[in-house]
């Protein structure tokens, strides 16, 4: 199946002569939930902002259903939902006008319907005729969302969109973006929760100084560069490292009371075990063990680390 | 055409309107009606005819073209540079509109805000002075050809604006002294030769003028000259906006 997003070779300088996106090419496949990870100033919000039609790019070129950004805007712009970065609203607007006014906006005819369901679905329905400066920042955030919602689109690009939402109402948002996977829409979304792409994303995309770094499947990716240790508490240091356990490559830490162990994830299985058994032979005694798999932000810390 | 987006863009400025009621139309009817007690009662009564037309109801025509520029200069740049200020443009640049529909939309909404403003000046004027409209199609196409192209003036004005300062400057300093210079007041008869050379550049001298043409028959200048300064004026605003539109000036920068 051709991919919903197709981006080739995309670059982009400003006018002030700064260089945000340096060659970008990136398929993103209809039904998916792609997460790109990068530090601020990486060139995420730009590349975002290119596909949707709000930054002309000054080369390559953007394909959104098989239409071209800039030629054929019309019929890519339908098929886009966009909730920014900033808590942009018109504050003195009630909800149910604004969340109306995009509807319109993307040449829809009005349907109290479907603007109820999806004020509803973001637990906004008792907040309809109020004024946005009256609304809390968590809540703005999903006006924002049932904004980018109301006219029901094919890819929605979420930038940010749990930055200042407390721990409750991220996990419902999140409930929401499952909903809309399961009703088939692609998903795009850029975040500094590490822990939440490793949770939601089926594809993680990695972004640092306007070059994509790396896209994997999220368990490919963890599988590839992730890292499993093993951690062994000692009841006596020790100097050095016991001769039988040097095959395993073990190093001594803590000043000789830890005996630490790197292994590939995959790996673990056999190699812990095995580990501890030549512990027992060679007659080491452990008060403790730990083991700890890296999380996707070692690997992204690592990566964006090394690209500098 | 995308008509769902210019009706929503449309109506939600003039939601903007209703909103702020008291300031879009109160204040410019109490202004209004301030020049007409000060200049059509109580100095007016002092000052002779001119062209047969009573001094009162000689400068309604000037007094609603002062209102009508300064209204669609302000609503047309207010209108688009507000989502620029709060960030909420990002909307109107991801939707599935061709600049010359949100232009449609802006400047609809601010041409209509502003010759709502003058017809209710020109209401209040009724009331002070007795006004008769000799070429009422005119009247009415001097009008709609004036808000619709200082609206789009605003536009433009709003697109260029980097603060409010910007933003407040051409509708502040510009446009009174081009009305008040415009002969508002006074017909350039009055003037000393060299003034009234000047006042030939001056192009709201001749929207001035033909407006008043179109109610009194009097005027300065051919009525013709003036639409066609109008339609000079509105082509230039139109091709700016054009190159604006192409090369994404200021929006999508």
């Amino acid at each position: 199946m051709a991919p919903i997003v197709s981006i080739k070779d995309l670059s982009k300088t400003y006018a002030s002569g700064f260089h945000a996106l340096k060659g970008v090419s990136l398929d993103i496949e209809e039904g998916e939930i792609l997460a790109l990870l990068g530090p601020n100033g990486a060139g995420k919000t730009t590349l975002i902002s290119i596909i949707c039609g709000i930054v002309n790019p000054s080369g390559g070129q953007v394909m959104v259903g098989g239409h071209d950004v800039v030629r054929d805007f019309r019929a890519t712009r339908s098929l886009i939902g966009l909730v920014p970065q900033e808590l942009t609203t018109d504050q003195f607007e009630t909800v149910w006008n604004t969340v109306s006014f995009s509807r319109g906006l993307h040449g829809k005819k009005a349907d109290p319907a479907h603007i109820e369901k999806v004020l509803k679905d973001l637990s906004l329905w008792d907040k309809k005729d109020n004024m946005l400066r009256e609304l809390s920042g968590g809540m703005k955030r999903r006006v924002l969302i049932a904004k980018a919602l109301s006219h029901e689109p094919r890819v929605l690009f979420l930038d940010e969109p749990t930055a200042g939402v407390d721990v409750g109402l991220r996990k419902g948002m999140w409930q929401v973006v499952e909903k809309l996977r399961e009703s088939g829409v692609t998903i795009i979304l850029t975040t500094h929760y590490i822990e939440e792409a490793e949770e939601i994303a089926d594809r993680i995309g990695v972004i640092n100084g306007g070059t994509l770094l790396l896209v994997e499947e999220k368990a490919a990716l963890m599988r590839k560069l992730g890292r499993k240790q093993l951690s062994v508490e000692l009841t006596e240091p020790m100097t050095t490292v016991p001769p039988a356990l040097a095959g395993f490559g073990v190093t001594l830490e803590g000043e000789g009371t830890r005996l630490v162990y790197d292994c590939h994830p995959d790996k673990a299985g056999a190699a812990i075990p095995a580990l501890l058994a030549a512990l027992s032979a060679e007659g080491v005694g452990f008060k403790d063990i730990a083991t700890r798999q890296s999380s996707l932000e070692d690997i992204f810390v690592e990566l964006v680390e090394g690209g500098r | 055409m995308n008509f769902e987006a210019v009706k929503a863009i449309y109506l939600f400025e003039m939601a903007r309107t209703r909103r702020t009621l008291l300031q879009s139309v109160v204040s410019p009817v109490i202004s209004t009606s301030l020049y007409f007690i000060v200049f059509g009662a109580a100095v007016g009564s002092r000052i002779q005819a001119i062209d047969g037309v009573s001094y009162g109801a000689f400068i309604t025509p000037g007094l609603i073209m002062l209102t009508l520029l300064t209204q669609c200069v302000g609503n047309g740049s207010f209108g688009i540079y507000f989502p620029k200020f709060t960030g909420t443009i990002y909307e109107i640049l991801s939707s599935p509109v061709s600049m010359a529909e949100i232009v449609l939309g802006y400047v609809g909404a601010a041409a209509t805000k502003g010759m709502m403003i003058g017809l209710i000046i020109l209401a209040t004027a009724s009331l002070f002075v007795d006004l008769s409209i000799q070429h009422p199609l005119a009247m009415i196409g001097f009008f709609a050809l004036t808000a619709v192209t200082f609206s789009l003036f605003g536009f433009i004005i709003g697109i260029w604006a980097k603060d409010f300062e910007q933003l407040n400057l051409i509708p502040m300093l510009v446009i009174p002294p081009l009305v008040f210079l415009g002969g508002s007041f006074y017909s350039i008869d009055m003037l000393p030769p060299f003034w009234q050379a000047v006042s030939h550049f001056n192009p709201v001298f001749y929207l001035i003028s033909g407006f008043r043409w179109s109610f009194f028959g009097i005027s300065d200048v051919n009525p013709a000259i003036s639409a066609a300064i109008i339609l000079v004026f509105l082509a230039i605003c139109m091709g700016l906006l054009t190159w604006i539109f192409k090369t994404g000036y200021r929006l999508r920068n």
